[in-house]
């Protein structure tokens, strides 16, 4: 909205707008903007309802009363002893800290070979693992439990680790369309220097998909923090491997954790998402707005 | 291959050596291919297979399947009674919440595209619940829509507003679960926000020129421009819709109320009467439940039927209503 820089230029006299126009405009913009300040404040209500209900002790949860009287900052030290929190946190570390590992080393030279190295089925290939991606996971899912079930491997948590060792859809994907951007040139100047194609992918490549890298990490480790479905089903019975979603999903029920601390159980287990968040805010904006974009 | 023929044993040794490298550039791109190679194989070609076969049998996990041909599907077509309230629930979510999510984030991202001060505290605020874990945001729902002590209806009730019992009541549940995943826009509004700022700013000029007040610039110049990712944004919603699991099965359970990780915890599922049975829940009941697995395989040959139809319709038809810029930038 540069409309007063515009009479200064020569040939398009753009003749400042009349007053009426100028405060309908104005008038647009301030309803713009309250609008936006009223669906910001509605957004931001449930996490204000949610800490002040942590600080607040059981019978006032249970009351009327909207703000905490007296705060109850001891339900952040009591929420540990009703459930074993810690234990729920390692189990999600384990899981999320493996399976992005295994995904980043199967997926990148999967996803480089789809990319850049020209070879008859690729295509195929890219085919398949789009509609691997698009396929509900249900569809798949009672061969692969029964797998499991097999090798004696259902209770723990390598269901949900191991087949990330072996490439992820959606991370192909996505590291795939990024390896497309990287000019040929950077690539032909190293073959020319004699590099092979597993020297190319590691020195060259790497360096350059960089935030591409990082955003299909963060993806990953927050899938496997936020997975509710794998855990449920394959750890469902084996409470030692218990991750936070699958934990914090049964403080209700399971173990009649009253509303006060299940809210600050909520409140524990959103916290290292949104600090990761803010100390990783590009990649997570870049990443979102990728597979957005080149969809 | 077409080397001039003027000196034999050089061609020979020139067309072995390309041989030689032909294969070593196979050998390359199977290592390369190798982790996706197993990894289909096992995780997605073996299991379509096995359980489009399981469909026609009996299973339980531990004695070996029974062919029993077709009662899988006359069971699940005929008999099940609660097989179509699984589809209604599903179809309702993709029907209505799909597409409120849709145009819900398009308009905060005009909104915020428009705004002058604060876009970035703005955005955050907006992307941040996206940002909450399914489980948490599903739990905080359930606290602040509790009918007799949750903040919302405890507002509504200062406002004289008598609330209703949300997650507890059959007609209100559906709608419970539509606002939590209103509330969780945010990646949705991230990708639209970036695709109307990034349409071209002549576009907007010409039509200006042309007479175009704001609505008809945002009708005729900014959503085709942006309709592809619109589209996008509507065939992740309907796959996910196809998915819906975590948020339905906690509500259930949590507002429900009862120990789930129990035999009789699994009645809880759809709590309340059965409104919140989406098919995934119903295809997990029966599978991993009640260990009706090949039950539980026909079910997800029809998930697959659908899901392929679904997104090969929206894409096919995507031509007509859909512009894509010319190519070639």
């Amino acid at each position: 909205m540069s409309v007063e820089a515009a009479p200064a230029r020569a040939t398009l006299v753009r003749r400042r707008p009349p007053v009426a126009v100028r405060r309908r405009r104005f008038l647009v913009a301030v309803a713009n903007h309250s609008l936006l300040i009223a669906a910001a404040a509605i957004f931001l209500l449930p996490f204000v309802f949610i800490v002040l209900t942590s600080l607040m002790t059981n019978e006032q949860a249970l009351s009327p009363k909207l703000w905490p009287d007296p705060f109850a900052w001891h339900n952040y030290v009591e929420v540990f002893s009703k459930a074993p929190l810690w234990r729920y946190a390692l189990n999600t570390l384990i899981y999320g800290g493996l399976a992005t590992l295994g995904l980043l080393l199967s997926s990148i030279p999967v996803a480089y070979a789809l990319a850049r190295l020209r070879w008859r089925g690729s295509n195929a290939a890219l085919l398949i693992t789009l509609v691997a991606m698009m396929l509900p996971p249900q569809v798949t899912i009672v061969p692969v439990y029964v797998l499991w079930a097999k090798l004696h491997l259902v209770g723990s948590l390598w269901p949900l680790i191991f087949p990330n060792f072996l490439g992820d859809a959606f991370s192909i994907f996505l590291l795939r369309q990024f390896f497309l951007t990287i000019p040929e040139e950077y690539l032909d100047a190293a073959r020319v220097d004699g590099c092979g194609e597993f020297r190319i992918l590691t020195t060259v490549v790497l360096r350059l998909a960089k935030p591409a890298i990082a955003a299909v990490a963060l993806f990953s480790f927050l899938f496997c923090f936020n997975d509710f479905f794998g855990p449920l089903l394959y750890t469902g019975e084996n409470s030692q491997h218990w991750t936070l979603s699958l934990g914090l999903s049964q403080f209700r029920s399971l173990y009649q954790v009253q509303w006060n601390l299940v809210m600050a159980a909520t409140l524990i287990v959103m916290a290292p998402v949104i600090l990761l968040f803010f100390l990783a805010q590009r990649a997570f904006v870049e990443g979102v707005t990728l597979t957005g974009v080149k969809g | 291959m077409s080397a001039p023929a003027a000196n034999p044993p050089l061609l020979l040794d020139r067309t072995k050596a390309k041989r030689r490298a032909a294969w070593r550039r196979r050998g390359l791109v199977a290592a390369f291919m190798s982790p996706w190679i197993l990894g289909f194989t096992i995780f997605f070609g073996y299991p379509l297979v096995f359980s489009a076969y399981l469909s026609f049998t009996h299973y339980d996990l531990l004695s070996p399947p029974r062919w029993i041909g077709l009662a899988n599907y006359r069971y699940l077509f005929t008999t099940d009674q609660t097989v179509w309230p699984a589809v209604k629930n599903t179809l309702w979510f993709i029907a209505i919440a799909v597409p409120l999510q849709v145009l819900f984030a398009l308009g905060i991202s005009i909104m915020l595209s428009r705004a002058r001060r604060g876009v970035g505290v703005f955005r955050t605020v907006f992307y941040l619940p996206a940002l909450a874990p399914p489980v948490a945001a599903t739990l905080g729902f359930v606290y602040l829509l509790n009918p007799a002590t949750g903040p919302v209806n405890t507002v509504l009730g200062k406002l004289g507003i008598q609330g209703p019992l949300w997650f507890d009541s059959p007609q209100w549940a559906k709608p419970s679960l539509t606002l939590l995943a209103l509330w969780g826009i945010g990646n949705t509004m991230i990708i639209f926000l970036a695709a109307v700022l990034d349409v071209p700013r002549h576009l907007y000029e010409s039509a200006e020129l042309d007479g175009a007040g704001a609505f008809a610039r945002l009708r005729f110049v900014t959503l085709p421009t942006i309709s592809p990712v619109i589209l996008f944004a509507v065939v992740i919603g309907v796959i996910e819709g196809l998915q819906y699991f975590t948020q339905a099965y906690v509500a259930a359970n949590v507002a429900g109320g009862s120990a789930s990780y129990s035999a009789e915890g699994a009645s809880e599922l759809g709590y309340p009467e059965d409104s919140t049975l989406f098919y995934p829940i119903l295809l997990y009941q029966q599978g991993f439940r009640y260990f009706n697995m090949g039950y539980a395989s026909a079910m997800a040959m029809m998930l697959l039927a659908v899901a392929f139809a679904v997104t090969f319709v929206i894409v096919r038809h995507s031509r007509r209503f859909v512009h894509y810029q010319a190519p070639g930038r």
